[in-house]
């Protein structure tokens, strides 16, 4: 029995581990380390491969920074091997325990967005085994339709067997960083517009404070550099991350996040800082990973596990969006436990199903609370799809075909490139 | 100090975990890694390379030419459909491999042998006792061969994990008792350097073998372990 990070079911056909000396017959999927929340790591009408035995190193270039590794590889081995060496991810999301190949299959993005988009613009080759044409390598110049249609493709064009990554060099392991508090979108959008040559930037939001009925967006805007040699002693050194993070032994109450403690926390959280402004030197664990401290952390919601919503909207009037959301959620008596706001820059993404678009992203997690939490996200899903937005598919567990279909009209496109013997139940759902 | 360290079914997730902490350790250790496969293995000396590996050997046999100072046997099956290929992958083929290497121990005097076994071993139990049977088999056998070489100053190692997530256990249903490749790799070496004779992996499987072994049969039959 095993089901994805935000748990909404189990699977009950046991995973089987990838190795293509056997045979694969049935309808199938690669299953990296299931950090995606939804269903789209999810398969009930066929075969799941397990991908995280295939995790070797292949190439390294530590003048270039060039790694090749099978997709299996997790991001906090890469970053074990290349950070003593100088070298870090390009682009990483809130965890360290996604593989190489479920980063490519979601074109992940990250703090850094807004100056580099997504994860896709880094991977040079990869390849991709398919039944039928067994393995091929794409890239921008080889099968470029299936290399366009992998990027972000959920895992359904192939299984993603190695990749190459393009790493950046860091001269340090730590980032200088800034915490300012801010009362509003308006204050948000501008510390954005000044923030534009931080490298990584993110908001965290307090989605449960609200005055007249009004939520007031207030949070802490968390800008970072990776530190340079110049700086001082601890500063220099390339010390990695090390692999300690506790464990919650059993499930939580479900009722232990409800809207009291969530906005307890929220409101220590908005003012553990003093000052309005706070700079430190920060390792890059705390700063881009602080909930791998706890490794399961999902277990706080209980059985009944919980939901991620992730959408983006245009800058175009979305700030008459992002408050009519913010509104919805505030008076909703659903709390938010975590709410993050950042925004998506220019560069294109390179997947036809990838995500990231420019303009404003919200993420926000929700207790499953059943039939009253599909009401509230039916009533986000339209704001998002009236603000012209779309909702990340590696979150996602609730939205309609019509949904996907209208947030994704490169979708029929897809199709063509998807495998026939490659399915999941996130794909079933959007596409009956 | 740099040691030699010889690793048959290098392939296997534990092998792996064990040879990348080895690397970790000390990256001019010389490791020899044999298995059948040999793609399997130049990928795995790609990656252990990579991780800084210095002096990495592969082979599809053991013909052993330079003293070891560790050997580790890391062949096994869970499969126990084929009930002859169960016992004799896990039990026969280890023991007669062994008995062709006692010469060379006794010779160089020196050294540690690490065998995989299994809590499998301490009770014959209806859901896997052909398994469990061979892994009990080869402990008894580790146990002969420690006595053999009590003299010669070679040190035996019966490794005995619980549940471990590799690819052999890609279909179980995993809880709280299961631990990675890494955590047991992390207890073998400890294992070997402190020359122990046997050890259960996570150490918490002592107590509760200990339980299941002092079960009364009359109260274990009406179990479904």
């Amino acid at each position: 029995m095993w089901s994805s990070w935000g748990r909404p079911y189990n699977i009950e056909t046991p995973l089987k581990s990838f190795d293509l000396t056997r045979p694969i017959t049935s309808q199938f999927l690669a299953i990296g380390n299931r950090r995606s929340y939804g269903d789209s790591c999810l398969i009930t009408h066929g075969q799941g491969y397990d991908m995280l035995h295939h995790n070797h190193f292949l190439e390294f270039n530590p003048q270039t920074g060039l790694l090749k590794a099978q997709a299996g590889i997790l991001f906090s081995e890469i970053l074990t091997l290349c950070v003593p060496k100088g070298w870090f991810l390009p682009v990483t999301p809130g965890t360290k325990w996604v593989t190489l190949g479920g980063a490519i299959a979601n074109d992940i993005h990250g703090k850094n967005h807004h100056q580099v988009g997504t994860i896709g613009n880094f991977i040079p080759r990869f390849g991709l085994w398919r039944p039928d044409t067994g393995e091929i390598t794409c890239s921008p110049t080889q099968e470029t339709d299936l290399f366009r249609a992998t990027i972000g493709g959920l895992g359904l064009t192939g299984i993603i067997t190695w990749a190459e990554i393009q790493l950046i060099p860091i001269q340090s392991a730590h980032l200088n960083v800034e915490w300012l508090q801010f009362s509003g979108i308006d204050a948000f959008l501008e510390l954005t517009k000044d923030s534009q040559n931080y490298p990584y930037t993110v908001a965290w939001l307090d989605c449960s404070h609200k005055t007249k009925g009004n939520a007031t967006a207030r949070g802490v805007f968390i800008r970072g550099t990776h530190a340079v040699e110049t700086q001082n002693i601890a500063s220099l050194r390339l010390i990695p991350h090390t692999e300690k993070s506790k464990t919650i032994p059993l499930d939580m109450p479900s009722q232990l996040l409800n809207p009291l403690t969530v906005s307890l926390f929220n409101t220590l959280y908005y003012h553990k800082q003093i000052t309005a402004k706070k700079q430190l030197l920060q390792h890059y664990d705390p700063f881009f990973y602080p909930l791998d401290h706890l490794n399961n952390w999902n277990k706080l919601y209980g059985k009944n596990g919980f939901y991620q919503y992730q959408c983006v909207i245009p800058f175009k009037d979305g700030k008459k969006h992002l408050q009519e959301m913010l509104n919805l959620i505030a008076n909703s008596g659903f709390a938010s436990s975590l709410s993050v706001l950042k925004t998506f820059g220019s560069i294109p993404s390179p997947g036809l199903l990838s995500f990231p678009q420019e303009g404003i992203t919200l993420c926000l997690d929700f207790a499953n609370r059943g039939d009253k939490t599909h009401t509230l996200f039916i009533q986000l899903d339209a704001i998002v799809l009236a603000a012209k937005g779309r909702l990340y598919p590696a979150k996602d567990a609730t939205m309609s075909p019509e949904t996907f279909k209208t947030c994704y009209p490169n979708w029929k496109e897809f199709s063509r490139y998807k495998h026939p013997q490659i399915t999941s139940d996130f794909w079933e759902r959007v596409t009956q | 100090m740099k040691k030699h360290i010889t690793i048959i079914g290098a392939t296997s997730a534990i092998a792996t975990s064990v040879a990348k902490r080895y690397i970790q350790e000390n990256p001019h250790h010389h490791l020899t890694l044999i298995s059948r496969s040999l793609p399997k293995l130049e990928t795995l000396k790609a990656d252990l390379s990579i991780r800084g590996g210095l002096h990495i050997d592969i082979d599809t046999q053991l013909t052993p030419k330079e003293p070891i100072d560790v050997l580790l046997i890391a062949t096994g099956t869970i499969d126990d459909q084929d009930v002859q290929d169960c016992i004799d992958v896990n039990f026969t083929h280890i023991a007669v491999q062994l008995q062709k290497l006692i010469p060379f121990f006794e010779k160089q005097q020196h050294g540690s042998i690490a065998v995989i076994g299994s809590v499998a071993g301490d009770r014959g139990r209806q859901s896997n006792y052909v398994y469990g049977s061979a892994k009990a088999g080869l402990e008894r056998y580790l146990e002969g061969l420690r006595h053999h070489f009590a003299p010669h100053k070679v040190h035996v190692l019966c490794i005995k994990p619980g549940f471990v997530d590799t690819p052999m256990t890609a279909s179980f249903k995993k809880g709280l008792l299961w631990a990675t490749p890494d955590t047991i790799a992390k207890g073998i070496l400890k294992a070997i350097q402190k020359k122990k004779s046997t050890v259960y992996l996570p150490g918490f499987w002592k107590g509760i073998m200990f339980i299941i072994k002092n079960i009364p049969e009359a109260i274990f039959h009406k179990t479904k372990l």
